[in-house]
C-alpha cells in the first residue's frame, strides 16, 4: 500500500531535516515565507527612502561620484520652500491635480450610469469607451499634439465652426493660458473611463431589492439616487479619487509630450521640475529634498484621505 | 577604480596604440538620431571593411540625445566606445573623466589639431576652452544658419510688391532688420494659392531649442557670457543694451512672423515647415541644408542659403552646433576606439565624409579650391563657421541651459514680464549654478 499523497513530501526528506520542519513553531514558518518580501521590501523601498533622506541633507551630486559630500543641513529644503518657481509648480500641479478629478469624477460617475442601464450594444459600448485608458501615455500625447495643432488641428476647427473663432487664431498648447487646460482636456479623455469602471463596479454591487423596496416606499428616482444609489457608490468613487490622485500628483509623460512643460513654466508640473533637477541638472541633494517634500504632501494628503474612505465605508 | 580605468586608457592612448588587427573587434558608437549619422553608417563600412572591427551604433532622437547619453556617461555605462557628444558636454566630459585625453594619442599619430578649422577645435576639443588639451577630434561641423526660398524671392509678382511696400529689392536679408522686414512681407501672404508665414524660428521648451535660436540672434545684437576680463562676472554683460534689444528682436519675430502654433517648435518642426512650403526663411542647423538640396518641393535651386545676418551694430556671429568623436572611458576597447579615430581623421575619410553629408572640419577638405562650390551651401557654411559662438561648455552646462531655457521660454513665448527682467533673472539663476559649483 502506498503512502497517502500527504505524507510523501516528508518522506523524501531526510529524517533529520523533516524533523527539524515539523520542529518549527507556526510563527516561524510564517517568517520563512514572509521574510524574502520583507527584505524586498527594505531593499528596493526602505532603504532607497532613507537613503534619499540622507542625501536631502548634503550637496551631492551623481555625476560627481569623486566630488566631497559637504553636509548641508536644512539648506537645500529651505531653498526649496523659499523659492517662487517651486510655488508656481505646485500650483500648476494643484491645478492639473484638481481639475483632472473634478471632470473625471463627474463625467466617470455620469459614463458609469448611462452603461449600467441594460441596453442593446451595451458592452460594445463599454469597450469603447475603455480604449483611451488602453493606450499608451506617448501616442496619446503625440496625437493630441496634432489635434491641438491650430491649423491642422481637429479641435481648432471645431472651435472655428462653433464659434467662428478663426481656427488659427490660437493656440490651446501656446501662449494665451490655454495650455493648463490643454492638459487638463487630454488626461481627462484618457482616464475617465478608469473611473468609470470603478464607478461601474460600485453601481453593479447595489442589490436590486434595495431600489424595490424604496419603490414599495414610493420614493422618487431622484430621493433613490441621492439616498441610495450615492452613498452606495462613494466608496468606490472615493477610491478612484484615491488611485486618479497619487497618479496625477507624479504626472509626466503626458505632459512633456504635449508642452515639455510650456508656455514658459505655465505646464511645469512638480513631478518635471524634479525630474529635471535630478537627471538633467544633476543636482542630487537638492532633488532629494524635493522628492522628500513631494512624498511627504502626497502621503499626508492620501492619509488624511484614507481615514476619510474609511469613515465613509463603516456608515 | 575609475581612476585607475582612466589611467590606463590614458596609457594606452599615449602608446600609440596596437596595430589594426588588435584592435579587431566589437565598437559602438554612439550619436543622435539624424541624418548625419546614417551617412556615417555608411562611411564606416570602409573602416569594418579595413580593420575587420564590427560597428555597432546606436542612436537616440535629438529631444532625447542629451539626457539619455549624459545620463549613460553619468553612471559609468558601457554602452558606448565612441561618443559623438554635443559641443557644451565636453567641460563636464573632460573633468569628470567620461573621455579620455587625446593629446599623447594625436602627439603619436601625427594629428595635428592646426589641422582642423579652430573654431571647432575650440568648440569641441578643447577644455579648458583655449588651451591645448583636447578630448575629441572634430567630426561634424555644424552652425545655425538660414535658408530662404529662393523662387518666392525670385517672382517678378513678389518682388513687385516688396519694391512698392518698402522701397527697395527685395534681397536676400543681411541684416535682422531686413531679414524682419521681409518675415512681415511674407506673413499670411498667398502664394500659389496657400497661406504662407514669415519664418521659422527655434521655440522648443524641453531641451535646448529656444536657447539655440536665442543666442544666435543676441550674439550680434551685444550679447557676451561675461566679463572678457573677470570670468563670470555677468552683469552688463548678459544683460547689456544690446542683449536686451536682441531679445525684444526674437520676441518681436516670434510674435509678428511665425506660423500659429507653433510654440514649442525645433529642428524637425523647421525642417517640415520649410519643405511643406509653409515659411519663406527658416532657421535652423547647417545640417539639413543637404536634405533641402535633394527635397522634391524645395531642392533643385529652390532654396537659398543665409549666413547669420548682422546686428544693429554690424557685428555678425551664428551659435555653434556641431560635435567632436570622443573615446568614452570606460569603454572595454579603448584600442579599437583610438584606432577608429585616427581611420576617421585621414583626408581621403574625410573627403567621402563631407561627399556624403557629413560637414567635415578638416581645413584641407574645406579649404580646397574645390569645396566652396562643391555644393549650394558650402560658402555659406565656410562663412557661418567663421563667426561662430557657442554657448557655455561648463560642467554645469545642463543646468545653465534649463535655467535659459525657461527664462527665455517665459519671455519669448508665454509674454511675461520683459526682456530686461528675463535677462536679469538670467544672470541670477547662473549666478547661483556658479556659486554651488564653488567657481563664485
Amino acid at each position: 500500500m502506498s503512502d497517502p499523497p500527504a505524507t510523501r513530501p516528508a518522506a523524501a526528506m531526510p529524517p533529520a531535516a523533516a524533523g527539524r520542519i515539523r520542529g518549527l513553531s507556526d510563527r516561524a514558518i510564517a517568517w520563512i515565507f514572509v521574510a524574502p518580501t520583507i527584505f524586498l521590501l527594505l531593499a528596493i523601498n526602505i532603504f532607497p527612502l532613507l537613503w534619499t533622506i540622507r542625501l536631502s541633507f548634503t550637496n551631492y551630486a551623481a555625476n560627481k561620484p569623486n566630488a566631497e559630500l559637504k553636509w548641508v543641513g536644512l539648506r537645500n529644503y529651505q531653498r526649496i520652500l523659499t523659492d517662487e518657481d517651486t510655488w508656481a509648480n505646485m500650483q500648476a500641479t494643484a491645478h492639473f491635480l484638481i481639475w483632472t478629478l473634478v471632470f473625471q469624477v463627474v463625467l466617470g460617475f455620469a459614463l458609469a450610469w448611462l452603461i449600467n442601464r441594460r441596453f442593446r450594444g451595451n458592452d460594445l459600448l463599454t469597450t469603447l469607451i475603455v480604449l483611451p485608458m488602453m493606450l499608451s501615455p506617448a501616442v496619446v500625447g503625440n496625437f493630441w499634439t496634432f489635434l491641438y495643432q491650430p491649423q491642422i488641428g481637429l479641435i481648432n476647427y471645431v472651435v472655428e465652426a462653433v464659434s467662428g473663432v478663426p481656427a488659427s487664431s490660437f493656440s490651446m498648447l501656446g501662449p494665451g493660458g490655454w495650455a493648463p487646460w490643454a492638459i487638463v482636456i487630454v488626461d481627462t479623455w484618457m482616464w475617465t473611463p478608469f473611473v468609470m469602471l470603478i464607478c461601474l463596479a460600485g453601481l453593479r454591487s447595489i442589490p436590486d431589492y434595495i431600489y424595490e423596496a424604496a419603490e414599495i416606499d414610493r420614493a422618487s428616482k431622484w430621493r433613490q439616487f441621492w439616498t441610495i444609489t450615492v452613498p452606495m457608490v462613494l466608496p468606490f468613487l472615493m477610491l478612484a479619487v484615491l488611485f486618479r490622485g497619487i497618479e496625477n500628483f507624479k504626472m509626466f509623460d503626458l505632459v512633456v509630450l504635449l508642452t515639455g512643460g510650456g508656455p514658459g513654466s505655465e505646464t511645469l508640473l512638480a513631478s518635471i521640475e524634479l525630474k529635471r533637477e535630478a537627471f538633467e541638472k544633476w543636482r542630487t541633494g537638492y532633488s532629494s529634498a524635493y522628492a522628500i517634500i513631494l512624498f511627504v504632501t502626497v502621503f499626508g494628503l492620501a492619509s488624511v484621505y484614507v481615514k476619510a474612505l474609511n469613515r465613509v465605508k463603516e456608515r | 577604480m575609475r581612476k585607475t580605468g582612466l589611467l590606463a586608457a590614458t596609457a594606452l592612448a599615449a602608446a600609440g596604440l596596437g596595430t589594426a588587427a588588435s584592435a579587431a573587434g566589437e565598437l559602438t558608437l554612439c550619436w543622435a538620431a539624424w541624418d548625419p549619422a546614417n551617412a556615417l553608417v555608411e562611411l564606416s563600412k570602409d573602416f569594418e571593411a579595413q580593420t575587420g572591427t564590427k560597428m555597432k551604433f546606436e542612436f537616440v532622437p535629438w529631444p532625447n540625445f542629451a539626457d539619455r547619453m549624459l545620463n549613460e556617461l553619468n553612471s559609468g555605462g558601457q554602452l558606448c566606445d565612441l561618443m559623438i557628444g554635443d559641443s557644451q558636454w565636453i567641460g563636464g566630459a573632460a573633468e569628470n573623466g567620461w573621455y579620455i585625453k587625446l593629446n599623447d594619442f594625436f602627439d603619436k599619430n601625427g594629428i595635428s589639431m592646426d589641422s582642423f578649422v579652430p573654431a571647432t577645435v575650440v568648440g569641441y576639443s578643447e577644455w579648458p576652452k583655449n588651451t591645448p588639451n583636447y578630448y575629441s577630434l572634430p567630426a561634424f561641423g555644424d552652425v545655425v544658419g538660414w535658408t530662404y526660398r529662393k523662387d518666392w524671392f525670385e517672382r517678378p509678382e513678389i518682388q513687385a510688391a516688396f519694391k512698392e511696400k518698402y522701397g527697395r529689392d527685395l534681397t536676400p536679408p543681411a541684416t535682422f532688420a531686413e531679414l524682419k522686414e521681409v518675415a512681415e512681407f511674407f506673413q499670411g501672404r498667398e502664394i500659389d494659392g496657400k497661406t504662407v508665414y514669415g519664418v521659422s524660428i527655434y521655440t522648443e521648451r524641453g531641451s535646448e531649442g529656444i536657447t539655440m535660436g536665442v543666442m544666435d540672434v543676441l550674439y550680434s545684437f551685444g550679447f557676451k557670457y561675461d566679463n572678457p576680463d573677470k570670468p563670470y562676472d555677468m552683469e552688463g554683460f548678459v544683460n547689456s543694451d544690446g542683449a536686451v534689444a536682441g531679445l525684444e528682436f526674437y520676441k518681436a519675430l516670434y510674435d509678428c512672423c511665425t506660423a500659429p502654433g507653433t510654440s514649442n517648435t525645433y529642428m524637425g518642426e523647421g525642417i517640415d515647415a520649410y519643405k511643406s512650403g509653409q515659411v519663406a526663411m527658416q532657421m535652423n542647423f547647417a545640417f539639413t541644408w543637404p536634405g533641402f538640396e535633394v527635397d522634391p518641393n524645395v531642392g533643385g535651386g529652390r532654396t537659398g542659403y543665409l549666413v547669420n545676418p548682422a546686428g544693429p551694430g554690424g557685428e555678425r556671429f551664428a551659435q555653434l552646433g556641431g560635435q567632436g568623436i570622443s573615446v568614452v572611458a570606460n569603454s572595454d576597447n579603448i584600442e579599437g576606439a583610438l584606432e577608429y579615430i585616427k581611420w576617421f581623421a585621414q583626408e581621403d575619410v574625410q573627403k567621402k565624409w563631407w561627399s556624403m553629408g557629413g560637414f567635415s572640419c578638416l581645413r584641407s577638405v574645406v579649404e580646397d579650391p574645390s569645396f566652396a562650390t562643391s555644393q549650394p551651401y558650402a560658402q555659406t557654411f565656410l562663412d557661418s563657421m567663421a563667426i561662430v559662438k557657442d554657448f557655455w561648455a561648463e560642467p554645469s552646462y545642463a543646468s545653465l541651459l534649463q535655467a535659459s531655457q525657461a527664462r527665455f521660454h517665459d519671455y519669448v513665448v508665454a509674454g511675461n514680464g520683459t526682456a530686461k527682467e528675463a535677462l536679469d533673472g538670467l544672470i541670477k539663476d547662473w549666478t547661483e549654478i556658479f556659486e554651488d559649483e564653488g567657481k563664485l
